[in-house]
């Protein structure tokens, strides 16, 4: 490797991990509760089959899943401000990512809801607990347990996916990765780089995904 | 009378489940309700305790009068707080403790303090002998400690009346014992049960009524002693016979 290279690298490394940490994190975090709170309020409308809810809920689900998410960052940042509508560009990708994961995870949620069996919730109701008791106490908390790994699956999807933020001005670690490349010219070493750094984070996660479901699998192992 | 039950009827889909179903039953009664599979029996207690709603039917609990059809949701929830219901798949909450399971009605359901509930919920557990697992979960135990879990949930609340959904029926063979000695032992202390079951020596001895149903009627509804010895219907002879046989 040249020196030339080699000191490109080295500089640019605290700098692109400060933006990792600062930027590409928080927005992670943030777009990730957005979603989980939708999916979770999506997953309960169509569980508890509310009529009209339901429909739009249906509607959202479609539209999100078979349009690419590319096209959505376009369309509310740079489309929506021709009706008026003008967001930064941190909060436009949030709203994006939020809503975009959040009907894949819609659906996630949904089925883990309906693994849990109706069973349970009879007995729930035979005991003296009202609905939104047994959702809380019983239904949900299987429900979360079951869905862990694939929610965890659409966080790590997420943490990648916020570099498409780049796209519109967003100043996260990829973009900032652009920028330095911008300057020098080393596009290999420097995406290599930042390619380096997403693994780490996505890494860690996995991590924490191994220790989560380790925990969560306390009630009596083996399932029926 | 303690529970008076009039012409019950349930259709699904155009099928009559229940053609008009009556039942009296008196504090201490075991009513055994017997009958061919698919003859109504678990529609009926089902819609007794508005797991199902029934199409038509009249409750008189306690001197209250209640239509099985119609009833409130203030309505459906007094008449839960004095019932109790055993399945027969158990259906313990999998994400709670057998403790938990037992005390989860009475801190969430009833708003009762913790300590009291835990009370009641270890006198119960010993009640049924499973005082000894009460940090285990449901995936844990075998068929007949989570159904005996699952009656001790039943018991906690006091209830006046406890449904049993042929409570022995998902259970290995020599499994059935523990779950009925827990019956007979409840029947003993005065509990009112109305019990679903094929268990014919459950019915002969310790239940004192008999309801026999069949394609959702009532065949006969009596003294168990008198509905054993001289069965009147040709079609209670008839299953009788073939109960028999079968243990043959």
């Amino acid at each position: 490797m040249s020196e030339r290279l080699w000191g490109i690298l080295r500089d640019s490394f605290p700098r692109l991990l400060g933006y990792g940490v600062r930027v590409t994190i928080p927005l992670t975090v943030v777009s990730f509760a957005l979603a989980l709170a939708i999916s979770v309020l999506v997953a309960l409308i169509q569980y508890a089959n509310v009529k009209v809810l339901r429909q739009i809920c249906r509607f959202y689900i479609w539209i999100i899943r078979g349009t690419p998410l590319l096209v959505q960052l376009y369309l509310v940042f740079y489309g929506l401000p021709s009706v008026g509508i003008v967001l930064d560009a941190w909060p436009a990708a949030v709203l994006v990512f939020g809503f975009n994961e959040g009907a894949y995870m819609a659906e996630t949620m949904r089925g883990a809801l309906e693994s849990v069996s109706t069973g349970q919730v009879e007995a729930g109701y035979c005991v003296g607990m009202n609905y939104l008791q047994i959702m809380a106490h019983v239904v949900l908390p299987q429900a979360f347990r079951t869905a862990f790994p694939a929610l965890s699956n659409s966080l790590i999807s997420m943490l990648k996916g916020t570099s498409m933020a780049a796209t519109i001005t967003v100043m996260e670690m990829f973009r900032q990765a652009q920028v330095i490349n911008g300057r020098v010219y080393e596009s290999l070493g420097l995406y290599s780089e930042v390619a380096v750094i997403y693994l780490a984070f996505c890494t860690i996660l996995t991590w924490l995904q191994h220790k989560g479901e380790k925990k969560l699998a306390s009630y009596g192992g083996t399932r029926k | 009378m303690m529970l008076d039950i009039q012409n019950v009827h349930k259709k699904f889909n155009e099928t009559d489940v229940l053609k008009g179903i009556d039942l009296q039953v008196e504090k201490g009664d075991v009513v055994a309700i017997l009958g061919p599979s698919g003859s109504g029996k678990t529609t009926f207690l089902r819609c007794l305790n508005f797991l199902e709603r029934a199409d038509k039917g009249t409750m008189i609990f306690d001197g209250e009068t209640f239509d099985l059809g119609a009833a409130s949701r203030q309505e459906i929830a007094r008449i839960r707080k004095k019932t109790a219901f055993v399945f027969q798949n158990y259906n313990l909450f999998l994400n709670k403790t057998v403790l938990q399971n037992v005390t989860l009605g009475l801190t969430v359901g009833a708003r009762m303090n913790k300590a009291e509930a835990r009370d009641i919920a270890e006198t119960m557990l010993r009640k049924v002998g499973m005082a000894d697992r009460l940090t285990s979960y449901p995936n844990q135990l075998s068929g007949g400690q989570q159904q005996r879990v699952a009656i001790a949930r039943a018991l906690a609340s006091s209830p006046e009346i406890i449904y049993f959904d042929e409570p022995t029926s998902a259970l290995d063979p020599e499994l059935i014992g523990e779950v009925l000695a827990v019956m007979r032992q409840l029947a003993e202390d005065g509990m009112t049960m109305l019990v679903v079951t094929h268990e014919m020596d459950f019915a002969r001895n310790v239940s004192n009524k008999v309801l026999f149903m069949e394609g959702g009627n009532v065949i006969e509804n009596g003294p168990s002693k008198e509905f054993f010895a001289n069965p009147t219907h040709p079609r209670t002879k008839e299953f009788i016979r073939t109960i028999l046989e079968s243990r043959q």
